[in-house]
């Protein structure tokens, strides 16, 4: 009798402390809504540049302490941002203003965006080549042009110039791929007598930090494939510059701080701290490395941007490669408070001073927009690029926002490590560049 | 009392019913709906009938990761139960500092796969950069990796299972067989061993599960590297799902399959040990 009373007692207990904790759960999701959603709407932004992440929650916060309007930030992992936007976007609580990166990320999201063409952030830009649109719909805004090439460090370089076995012995000679294969292999080959590890930061090839190769380094073929077939955007890559890629890649790989079978492990973050303690003359990275590199070895002067060479015929005008794949979309599915709130940071961002602040001296970007006429970065990398383009130099365009899918670009970078380490051959990489281009394009606009 | 409980249970297991609906059932019929189904997010899907399925069949990733996964699976099964068995049987010898044994060989098993994926992938390429190579220098490297990690995760737990087999076999039916003049092996073989089936069968199932579900210790150790060729099952649903954009209910057909696939063999294999089990 007892112990029937006593398994009453427990089984009852385990039954109402489920209840319990079933309702406390839900009762603290339901308050955190509530005390949020106001009749102001909030806005719920998922960042895709993790270099950015600490500096977006402040100036959210003092949008938030400014206007009482809250404002969430999160920031994707490096490499993850279209996993956790896909997530996020099946949420009730979804991100109400996202980013896609160029007309191949729009082609997933378009159903999602909602038409900015009235808004004050479009007003505010200073040209259609900045926005991406569908029709007449304006569906996403690029708020940063960044710029890449291969930075280098002035110091080493002119120790490089002035030393007695140099061959190249100014930076006005070092404008094409000859001049830069015979530099990196001399720095490479007397690498003890500059007191470096490397020409070249290691081509890290893990898979969070290869973009910089399957991705940005692939622009120059198709820039210059583009370029002479007339077109913007193909179905079918022919790849007529693949020899030159193949060239670049072989240089990189051959001149660096480690050996080409050891790159596999090898991530951005190795690379950067290699350049940022001057082991490494060159690393090619953009603007953005800048807040990674600064305040190490290397001085803010001593900082420098060149061009990627290739081998391609008339190299020697060609810029840095400078376009945007950060482009802001607002979630056309959130509540009409969410989209105007969302609509009111977005020009809060680009109009206001603290804004404006933030996003050219904190974060370093040159943006597209016309407001912005009195805020210029201070940042050394955005000075190079624009010494290149009052010396005339034509600017690459960013054409890997082409690229057919994610797949197409994470099969360029399993055969470029494959050729790179020795297990696989270069005809590896034409396939998975050319027929690899064909097949994806064809999967994703079937 | 029989009476009370037959009349309330209802209630009784009603909140764990809520949970299991909640959490399991709906998920899995969504999930089965899904994978019919083209969609961007999950909230917004379109019924397209199987053509996600025939995608399958021509996606030569999912066949090698298949095969590569079903070569993983068996190779831990066996390497793992014949460690676990054997360690089971040195420390049920009543050695010096068993107890410190038992614990040290079942303490990886506390430690959560993504940080003893890291945490092996610094030491392999730590001894791998001698040789001027890594982990992701081919599959194979990979492969081994992943077998290397698991038995250390996994020995211990098993090693745990075995170990309470084994204290369950009644003292007098050893003692009988070596009154009847058995060798140790013999022991081993007509006594141990089949009053231990039920152990077996546990820890088969168990590890060919966990063979086959694999996934935070293949994300963090290779990510598939290089080529995709490490990648097991599960890596490969997740990144078909996630990796590429359009193929989601791709994703989630190849999620069914595994389901069914892992389904099957786990109750092949139940069958199998099970009747191998004799009654004490």
């Amino acid at each position: 009798m007892k112990k029937k009373r006593v398994l009453a007692f427990v089984l009852a207990a385990a039954m109402a402390g489920g209840l319990v904790t079933g309702c406390g759960g839900s009762g603290n999701s339901d308050g955190g809504s509530s005390s949020g959603s106001g009749s102001t709407g909030k806005v719920y932004y998922l960042n895709f540049k993790p270099e950015q992440a600490d500096q977006w929650v402040e100036l959210a916060g003092q949008y938030t302490e400014e206007t009482g309007v809250q404002v969430d930030v999160q920031t994707a992992a490096s490499g993850t941002y279209e996993s956790q936007l896909k997530s996020e976007m099946a949420k009730d609580e979804a991100p109400t203003l996202f980013q896609v990166n160029g007309p191949v990320g729009l082609a997933t999201w378009k159903d999602y965006c909602y038409d900015l063409s009235d808004s004050a952030v479009y007003k505010d830009v200073s040209s259609d080549d900045y926005v991406l649109k569908d029709g007449d719909q304006v569906l996403g805004v690029a708020y940063v042009i960044e710029t890449y090439g291969l930075i280098y460090n002035k110091a080493l370089l002119n120790d490089y110039f002035d030393a007695s076995w140099s061959t190249v012995k100014s930076i006005d000679d070092l404008n094409n791929f000859d001049a830069l294969k015979t530099v990196a292999e001399e720095i490479q080959a007397h690498k003890d007598d500059l007191g470096v590890e490397g020409a070249f930061t290691s081509a890290g090839m893990d898979s969070s930090s290869d973009w910089r190769f399957k991705t940005h380094l692939a622009n120059l073929p198709i820039y210059y494939e583009y370029k002479d077939r007339g077109i913007t955007s193909t179905d079918a890559i022919e790849g007529t510059y693949l020899d030159n890629y193949k060239q670049i890649w072989d240089l990189y790989i051959n001149n660096a701080t480690c050996e080409p079978s050891m790159i596999s492990s090898k991530t951005g973050d190795d690379a950067s701290s290699e350049f940022a303690l001057g082991e490494a003359v060159f690393y090619q990275n953009g603007t953005w490395a800048y807040n990674d590199i600064k305040d190490n070895e290397v001085a803010d002067e001593d900082l420098g941007m060149l061009p990627i060479y290739i081998g391609a015929e008339g190299e020697e005008e060609q810029g840095l490669c400078t376009g945007s794949e950060n482009y802001w979309c607002v979630n056309k599915n959130a509540s009409e408070e969410d989209i105007q709130a969302t609509l009111d940071f977005m020009q809060w961002v680009v109009e206001s001073d603290a804004g404006r602040d933030m996003l050219a001296n904190e974060m370093g970007f040159v943006t597209p927009f016309t407001t912005f006429s009195d805020y210029l970065p201070s940042n050394p990398l955005v000075l190079a690029n624009e010494e290149y383009s009052e010396a005339g130099k034509t600017p690459v365009s960013w054409n890997f926002t082409t690229m057919p899918s994610e797949n197409w670009k994470n099969n360029l970078g399993s055969a470029l490590l494959e050729y790179a380490q020795g297990t696989g051959d270069w005809d590896g990489v034409v396939t998975a560049f050319v027929d690899g281009w064909a097949t994806e394009y064809a999967a994703a606009n079937e | 009392m029989q009476k009370a409980i037959k009349k309330y249970f209802p209630i009784f297991v009603l909140p764990t019913m809520i949970a299991f609906a909640i959490g399991f059932l709906a998920p899995f019929i969504l999930g089965i709906y899904l994978s019919f189904c083209d969609f961007t997010t999950v909230t917004d899907a379109e019924f397209i009938g199987i053509g996600n399925y025939l995608k399958i069949l021509g996606d030569a990733e999912f066949i090698h990761s298949l095969w590569y996964t079903a070569l993983f699976t068996v190779v831990t099964v066996i390497l793992i139960n014949v460690l676990a068995f054997a360690v089971a049987l040195l420390l049920t010898k009543g050695i010096r500092g068993t107890n410190v044994f038992r614990t040290v060989f079942f303490m990886p098993n506390l430690i959560g796969g993504i940080v003893l994926g890291y945490v092996w992938q610094l030491l392999l390429n730590g001894v791998l950069a001698r040789f001027e190579r890594t982990l992701t220098y081919s599959e194979w490297f990979g492969f081994w990796g992943l077998v290397i990690l698991m038995l250390w995760q996994q020995v211990g737990y098993m090693m745990i299972i075995y170990i309470s087999g084994i204290q369950n076999i009644p003292g007098e039916l050893i003692e009988a067989a070596k009154i009847d003049g058995a060798r140790p092996s013999q022991i081993l073989r007509h006594v141990t061993i089949p009053m231990v089936m039920p152990s077996i069968t546990i820890c088969t199932f168990l590890t060919l599960t966990n063979g086959f579900k694999l996934f935070d210790q293949n994300l963090a150790l290779t990510n598939g590297a290089p080529s995709r060729m490490s990648e097991l099952l599960a890596l490969n649903i997740y990144n078909t799902f996630y990796g590429r954009a359009g193929w989601e209910g791709v994703g989630q057909a190849k999620a069914v399959v595994f389901f069914i696939i892992v389904g099957v063999i786990a109750l092949l294999q139940n069958r199998l040990t099970t009747s191998k089990e004799v009654q004490q």
